[in-house]
C-alpha cells in the first residue's frame, strides 16, 4: 500500500521504509473489512483537518506566522484554523525552545490537547536544545517530556520544510487504526505510564 | 568628555573616575543610595534614565554596575558598587526608589547572583524558580544537572514576596508581604496565550473588569545566554543575538560586532558599514512591519496580517539572496560581514523602496483611520514622558512619549552620524501614538535606505582578523538602537578567548515591567491593546 497525500508522488516521499513498517504492523494484526473502511474514512477526514494549537516559544514560531500567511498559506492543506485553546487542537507544533520552567506547562498542554493527538517536534532546540543545549535552565528535546511524532530539523526550519513535516504527519495518521489496537496510540500510553506527573499542589 | 569627567569631579570630589569612553564612577556601598539622587537630582547631570544594572562576580568580590544616562545631556556613566558582606549573604541598598524600573533589575541580578538590595520591595527570583539552588551566573554555580534537573511536575509558586531590611543593630530583617491583597480576585493570563506575544505570564488582580495589579511572571523562554556566552569564544558568542530579539538579529549582531571591534581596536572597511547599515533598516522595517500585523491581529483586524506580511516576505527575500537564511542569519562577523552582497541586491532594495509608500498608505486606509481602531487605540494605556524615562522605555514605545531617545542620534555609532534622517517623535503617549510611531519609522528606514543604495562604495567586505581572537584586559559598553529600543552590551575581558562577562540589556525587559502601571485602572480588554502596542519580544525579556 502506497501512503501519500495531498497528490504528492510516493517517490518524492523520504522516509518511506517507516510508514511502510506501520502497514506492514497494520496488516500483520489483521481487520475485518468493515472496521477497516470505516478506519480508512475516518482517517481521510483527520488527516485533511489537522488543527494546530498555536504553541510559539521563540524563533520558530514566526516561521510558523509566515506559513500562516498569504505567501506559504497552509490554508490549501486544511490545517489553517489554528486553536488557541489545546481542546480544540489536534497536534502541536513545538516551535521553540523549551526551558526548564516551561516544561510543566508544555506538559500539560500536552496533556489537555483532545485525543488523538499528535506533536511535531519542529527546530533543533525542540529536537535538542540546539544552540542551547549546553545551558543551565533548557531542557535537552522534547522528546523526554512527550511523545513525539514527527521531527522538523532547521535553526529554523523554512516554512517549506514545516509543510512537509506536518505531510509527513498526515501520512502517518491515514495508517493508524482508529478501532481496535492503534500503532501509535498505544505507545502514547506506555510512555505516559513511565513518565507520569504527580499530584498537583497549588 | 573630558566635560562630564569634571562635572562629576566637581559633585563628588574624591571618588575615583576611570574609564576612556564612559567614565566609571567607583561608589562605597554606604554611599551610594545618597549618590544615587545626587546624579539624578543635580542640575549639572541630571541621571534620570537607569540603562542597565550589571551585576558581577569578580570572584574576591560580588557587586554591580550601573550604567546611567542623562535624558537632558545625552551623556552615560557608569557607577561601579561592591557589595558589603559575605558571599553568602551580599548586600547593596536598593535603588528602587530612585529609577523605578531599578526594582526589575535588582531582581535580575538577585536571581543571577544572590546580591540581596536592601528595601527593593520585591526582592524574588525572576527567571528562576524559587526552589532553584545556586545563582546561575556566578563563577562557582555548580551546573550539574542533578542539582536542579528537568522536573515536569508543577513548580511551586507563593503569594507572598521578601523584602530585606536592615534594623537599627544592623542584623538583616526580612519580612513577607502579599504580592496580591488577601480578598483579591486573580486571573491568570499566560503563559500559553495568543495575545501575549509568545510566553509571558500575567498574574491579574481584577475588580469587576478592571484590573487593580499585575504581577509579571517571566522565565517561560530564559535560555541562559549570558552564561553560555562565558564558555565560548568570541566569534562563537555572536549567533545568540540573533535569537534574542530575532526581528533585530541584524542589529544586535551588528552591536555586538561593533563592541567586540572597538575592544580589539579593528577597523571595518567603509564598505561592510554601509551593508551592515542597510541591513539594519532592512530589519527594523520587516519588525515593524510584521508589529502592525500581529497588532491588528490581536485587535481582531486579522486580514491586515496578510497585508504586512506581504512587504516582510520581500524584505527576507533581500536577506536570503545575501545571507542565505529567513532568520537567524548570522551575517555580520568581526571585521566586516560574513558574504558579499548578493547581485541582485541593490535592484531588490530599489523594487521595495517602490512598494513601501503605497503600502503605508495601504495600511493607514485600512487600519490607522478606521473608527473601531481609533476608539480602541486613543486615550488608552497613556505613558508620561518621565514614566517612560524612569521605566526606561525606549525605542518607537519611548518615542511615543516625547522622549528623543534614538541611540542612532544620540549616541551614533557606525555611519548614522553621516545620514540624513529624522527621529519620528509624538507627545500623545497612548497606543495610537506608539502605533503611529513605528508605522512612521518605516518611512524613515526607507529614507536612509534610499541614500545609501546607490552609494555602496567598492572595498573589502570583510577585513582579515586574528584567527585566535583575544582582546585585552578591561571591559566595555556600547549603546545601540534595535527595533525595540536601546540594547545595551557590556563586556569585561580578562585577556583570554572568551568574554569574562557579556551582559544583555535588552530594550523589551522594561516594556514588561511597564505593563503593570499602564494597565493599572483600565479595562482588562485594554491589557492586550498596551500590551500588544509596547511590542515586547519574550525571548528578548528573558535571554
Ligand atoms: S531551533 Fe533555532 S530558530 Fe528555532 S527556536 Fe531554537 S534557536 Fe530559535
Amino acid at each position: 500500500m502506497e501512503v501519500t497525500t495531498k497528490s504528492m508522488p510516493y517517490d518524492a516521499w523520504k522516509d518511506n521504509e517507516y510508514i511502510e513498517g506501520l502497514v506492514k504492523q497494520l496488516q500483520e494484526s489483521g481487520t475485518n473489512v468493515i472496521v477497516g473502511s470505516l478506519d480508512k474514512l475516518i482517517n481521510w477526514g483527520r488527516s485533511n483537518s489537522i488543527w494546530p494549537l498555536t504553541f510559539a516559544t521563540s524563533c520558530c514560531g514566526i516561521e510558523f506566522v509566515s506559513l500562516g500567511a498569504a505567501r506559504f498559506d497552509m490554508a490549501r492543506f486544511g490545517w489553517e484554523v489554528a486553536r488557541s485553546s489545546p481542546r480544540q487542537a489536534d497536534f502541536m507544533m513545538v516551535a521553540g525552545t523549551i526551558v526548564n520552567r516551561m516544561v510543566p506547562v508544555f506538559r500539560r498542554l500536552y496533556d489537555q490537547l483532545a485525543e488523538p493527538k499528535y506533536v511535531i517536534a519542529c527546530g533543533s532546540c525542540a529536537i535538542s536544545g540546539g544552540p542551547f543545549r549546553k545551558s543551565y535552565h533548557v531542557a535537552k528535546g522534547i522528546e523526554d517530556i512527550v511523545p513525539v511524532d514527527v521531527f522538523v530539523p532547521g535553526c529554523p526550519p523554512r516554512p517549506e520544510a514545516m509543510i512537509y513535516g506536518i505531510m509527513q504527519l498526515s501520512r502517518k495518521i491515514k495508517v493508524e487504526r482508529f478501532f481496535g489496537g492503534v500503532n501509535r496510540q498505544e505507545k502514547q500510553a506506555e510512555f505516559l505510564a513511565a513518565h507520569p506527573v504527580q499530584g498537583v499542589e497549588d | 568628555m573630558a566635560n562630564i569627567t569634571e562635572k562629576i569631579n566637581k559633585l563628588f570630589p574624591g571618588i575615583p573616575v576611570e574609564g576612556e569612553n564612559i567614565p566609571v564612577l567607583t561608589v562605597a556601598e554606604e554611599k551610594w543610595h545618597e549618590t544615587a539622587l545626587r546624579l539624578r537630582d543635580s542640575e549639572d547631570l541630571k541621571m534620570d534614565y537607569l540603562v542597565t544594572i550589571v551585576g558581577m562576580d569578580w570572584k574576591e568580590s560580588l557587586g554591580c554596575i550601573y550604567y546611567l544616562m542623562s535624558s537632558a545631556f545625552n551623556q552615560v556613566i557608569g557607577v561601579k558598587v561592591i557589595a558589603r558582606g559575605d558571599r553568602e549573604k551580599p548586600l547593596i541598598q536598593s535603588v528602587a526608589d530612585v529609577w523605578k524600573v531599578a526594582t526589575l533589575y535588582e531582581r535580575e541580578v538577585y536571581d543571577f547572583f544572590g546580591i540581596i538590595f536592601l528595601d527593593n520591595p520585591d526582592m524574588r527570583r525572576l527567571f528562576l524558580n524559587i526552589d532553584w539552588v545556586g545563582y546561575p551566573l556566578r563563577k562557582d554555580y555548580d551546573e550539574n544537572p542533578e542539582i536542579n534537573p528537568v522536573s515536569i511536575e508543577n513548580e511551586r509558586q507563593s503569594d507572598f514576596t521578601d523584602v530585606y531590611s536592615e534594623d537599627a543593630a544592623g542584623n538583616l530583617v526580612k519580612k513577607e508581604v502579599r504580592v496580591f491583597e488577601k480578598e483579591d480576585f486573580v486571573v491568570n493570563i499566560g503563559p500559553q496565550h495568543p495575545a501575549t506575544h509568545g510566553v509571558l505570564r500575567f498574574r491579574t488582580a481584577v475588580d469587576g473588569e478592571t484590573v487593580k495589579k499585575i504581577d509579571v511572571y517571566m522565565g517561560y523562554i530564559h535560555r541562559g545566554v549570558e552564561k553560555l556566552c562565558e564558555n565560548l569564544t568570541y566569534p562563537q558568542t555572536l549567533h545568540f543575538m540573533d535569537r534574542l530579539d530575532y526581528f533585530s538579529a541584524h542589529n544586535y549582531h551588528h552591536a555586538l560586532c561593533i563592541l567586540i571591534e572597538k575592544a580589539a581596536g579593528i577597523e571595518i572597511s567603509r564598505r561592510a558599514q554601509v551593508i551592515r547599515v542597510m541591513m539594519d533598516e532592512l530589519s527594523r522595517i520587516a519588525s515593524h512591519c510584521l508589529f502592525i500585523g500581529t497588532y491588528c491581529m490581536d485587535l481582531g483586524a486579522t486580514t491586515m496580517l496578510f497585508y504586512t506580511l506581504r512587504v516582510r516576505e520581500q524584505i527576507l527575500d533581500i536577506m536570503e539572496k545575501t545571507c542565505g537564511a529567513r532568520m537567524t542569519f548570522n551575517y555580520d562577523c568581526i571585521g566586516g560581514v560574513m558574504a558579499d552582497l548578493d547581485k541582485d541586491f541593490v535592484a531588490d532594495v530599489k523594487a521595495l523602496l517602490e512598494v513601501i509608500p503605497k503600502n503605508i498608505k495601504e495600511y493607514n486606509e485600512i487600519f490607522t483611520g478606521n473608527v473601531i481602531a481609533r476608539n480602541r487605540l486613543e486615550g488608552v494605556g497613556v505613558l508620561s514622558r518621565e514614566d517612560a524615562i524612569a521605566y526606561a522605555i525606549t525605542g518607537p514605545s519611548g518615542r511615543a512619549s516625547g522622549w528623543a531617545c534614538d541611540m542612532r542620534k544620540l549616541q551614533p555609532y557606525s555611519i548614522y552620524s553621516e545620514l540624513d534622517f529624522e527621529e519620528v517623535i509624538a507627545h500623545e503617549g497612548d497606543s495610537m501614538a506608539r502605533f503611529k510611531c513605528r508605522l512612521e519609522e518605516i518611512e524613515q528606514s526607507a529614507r536612509i535606505l534610499e541614500q545609501l543604495v546607490d552609494n555602496i562604495p567598492e572595498g573589502e567586505y570583510c577585513v582579515k582578523v586574528p584567527k585566535v581572537l583575544k582582546l585585552p584586559a578591561g571591559s566595555w559598553f556600547q549603546l545601540t538602537e534595535g527595533c525595540r529600543g536601546a540594547f545595551g552590551l557590556y563586556l569585561e575581558s580578562d585577556g583570554s578567548t572568551k568574554p569574562y562577562r557579556l551582559k544583555i540589556a535588552p530594550p523589551c525587559l522594561p516594556a514588561a515591567a511597564v505593563v503593570d502601571h499602564l494597565t493599572r485602572g483600565e479595562k482588562i480588554a485594554d491589557l492586550i491593546t498596551i500590551g500588544g502596542s509596547l511590542d515586547y519580544i519574550v525571548p528578548d525579556i528573558d535571554r
